[in-house]
């Protein structure tokens, strides 16, 4: 079960320098159903990120209400996973102690743990890479590694703060059809953050779509198409169409 | 082929030690004529293997590493905690900082008239002016390690249910600041050794490499002196070298190709 519940949440950041303060996030709120895939989209410095990090339980909301499951959210749980834009494997761990960190943290043994996770490395598809050091692997195979970190705790949400944003178009185009399939076999609520329209039509069951800053909620586009989708099928081209027009709209706004 | 180009890599190392030591020799034995002014390189092998035969030198070396085992552990028990509670807790660095930063600047060979008055002339009273001299670097590089451990690795642990600082520190900032912490080690190791040579001329001990040096240069033999010398370099050397391979092989294999 991992339904999110957003109620009017807004973010203050207070400036020390000048006592000055800015608003990141405005009111926001909306509804997460379970085992649903829902992408942020908005304007670079919307507040999608402190969002997503609030949920996390990284950062605290100045006001509002966030809950999962009915139960309000207030610090980090592994019940959350969560998977970072910037590579964070832990570099003094091979690939697949990283991937037990969670389980070693709930005091299971390491070679218990590592029996737990072999069915998460066959998923990512790095049986051969599990002894290697981080700095071994190429971006790609690094957030892969992150992905079966995060699933290893077996969240109900896994948060995902534009994940594949410092890949190249291909290897993100692959790893966006994995995270589908993983999606499919595993029963959890995707929240995905991303700047890419692209990236957010082929994903996404809903696309919350924000406003510029202060963030607030400037549309939900239920996306309607069976998947898998083509890149390019008409539908999902008038979409990116309808999307992009939210998008610009903003940047005159400004 | 790779077997021909180590002999050719390390030819030229060797050759180049060989020509100092001729040099050395000649200039020593035919130039300046006086084993006061410059011991030859023979003068200072014949001087070697006296010492060895009498066994002297052993009870030299584990005296003076007794001393640097002391100043070492103490120093590993102090200042590593106080650097990890310094670079965790901004409250522990506030308090902490200033005293270190006065004491810092002393020199820790003008610690060794107190190292003489609380300790005697014992072997804790050397192991104590190496401590003085050992702890700074440690503290200071296990702090800056501290510090500069990547946001994006603490925030990733704590989603992943590792949230109470002391495991924190354990499994994620202890590791990541490794390097540094090492480092440090290796800073302190020679800071250190220096520290051995003073505290045991000065009196704070009647054993040890470093009080052999001043006795034999009483004694104006200064061949026995130089073949001292020499054996704390290559014992420096050694420690050194020994460290940094077991570092390397254990400790940070992870960072590969970084240069510690």
């Amino acid at each position: 079960m991992g339904r999110v519940n957003v109620k009017n949440v807004s973010r203050i950041f207070t400036k020390k320098e000048d006592n000055g303060s800015m608003e990141a996030l405005h009111q926001v709120s909306f509804d997460v159903e379970d085992g649903e895939f829902i992408c942020l989209l908005g304007p670079s410095g919307c507040g999608k990120t402190t969002l997503l990090r609030i949920i996390a339980g990284l950062e605290t909301q100045t006001s509002g209400e966030i809950t999962l499951n009915g139960v309000p959210i207030t610090g980090p749980d592994p019940k959350r996973g969560m998977v970072f834009q910037q590579y964070s494997l832990f570099p003094w761990r091979t690939v697949i102690d990283n991937i037990t960190f969670g389980l070693e943290m709930q005091g299971i043994s390491k070679t218990e743990a590592r029996k737990q996770v072999e069915k998460y490395i066959d998923l990512v598809g790095l049986e051969q890479f599990k002894s290697s050091y981080p700095y071994e692997l190429s971006g790609g195979m690094q957030q892969r590694a992150a992905i079966a970190r995060a699933l290893a705790n077996e969240p109900e949400v896994l948060l995902m703060d534009e994940p594949f944003g410092a890949l190249d178009a291909q290897t993100r185009n692959i790893l966006q059809d994995e995270l589908l399939k993983i999606w499919e076999q595993k029963h959890v609520t995707f929240l995905f953050v991303t700047h890419s329209v692209d990236e957010a039509v082929v994903l996404s069951d809903k696309i919350v779509v924000m406003t510029a800053r202060p963030g607030r909620i400037k549309e939900i586009v239920k996306v309607d198409l069976p998947r898998p989708r083509s890149r390019t099928s008409h539908e999902v081209n008038l979409l990116r169409d309808r999307v992009l027009k939210l998008l610009e709209e903003e940047r005159f706004h400004r | 082929m790779n077997f021909i180009k180590t002999i050719e890599e390390k030819g030229i190392e060797v050759l180049s030690l060989i020509t100092a030591v001729a040099i050395w020799q000649i200039v020593a034995d035919k130039v300046v004529h006086d084993t006061f002014l410059l011991p030859s390189f023979y003068d200072v092998m014949r001087a070697f293997f006296t010492i060895v035969k009498s066994g002297l030198i052993f009870t030299d070396i584990l005296t003076s590493l007794l001393h640097f085992s002391i100043g070492i552990v103490a120093a590993f028990i102090i200042g590593i905690p106080l650097g990890i509670s310094m670079g965790w807790f901004k409250k522990a660095n506030q308090a902490i900082d200033p005293i270190i930063e006065i004491l810092r600047p002393i020199p820790p060979l003008a610690w060794i008239p107190f190292a003489i008055v609380w300790f005697g002339l014992t072997h804790q009273a050397a192991g104590f002016v190496i401590f003085i001299g050992m702890i700074f670097p440690i503290i200071i590089n296990t702090y800056t390690g501290f510090k500069s451990v990547p946001k994006v690795y603490v925030e990733a642990a704590k989603v992943l249910g590792c949230t109470r600082n002391i495991d924190l520190i354990r499994f994620i900032a202890i590791p990541s600041a490794m390097p540094s912490i090492v480092s440090g080690i290796r800073v302190a190791m020679g800071v250190g050794w220096m520290c051995l040579v003073a505290a045991e001329m000065f009196g704070v001990s009647d054993r040890g490499l470093g009080y052999q040096i001043w006795h034999y240069y009483y004694l104006h033999r200064m061949d026995v002196v130089l073949v001292y010398m020499l054996i704390l370099g290559f014992m420096g050397l050694l420690i050194d070298r020994f460290f940094r391979y077991y570092v390397d092989a254990k400790l940070l294999r992870w960072t590969s190709g970084t240069v510690v």
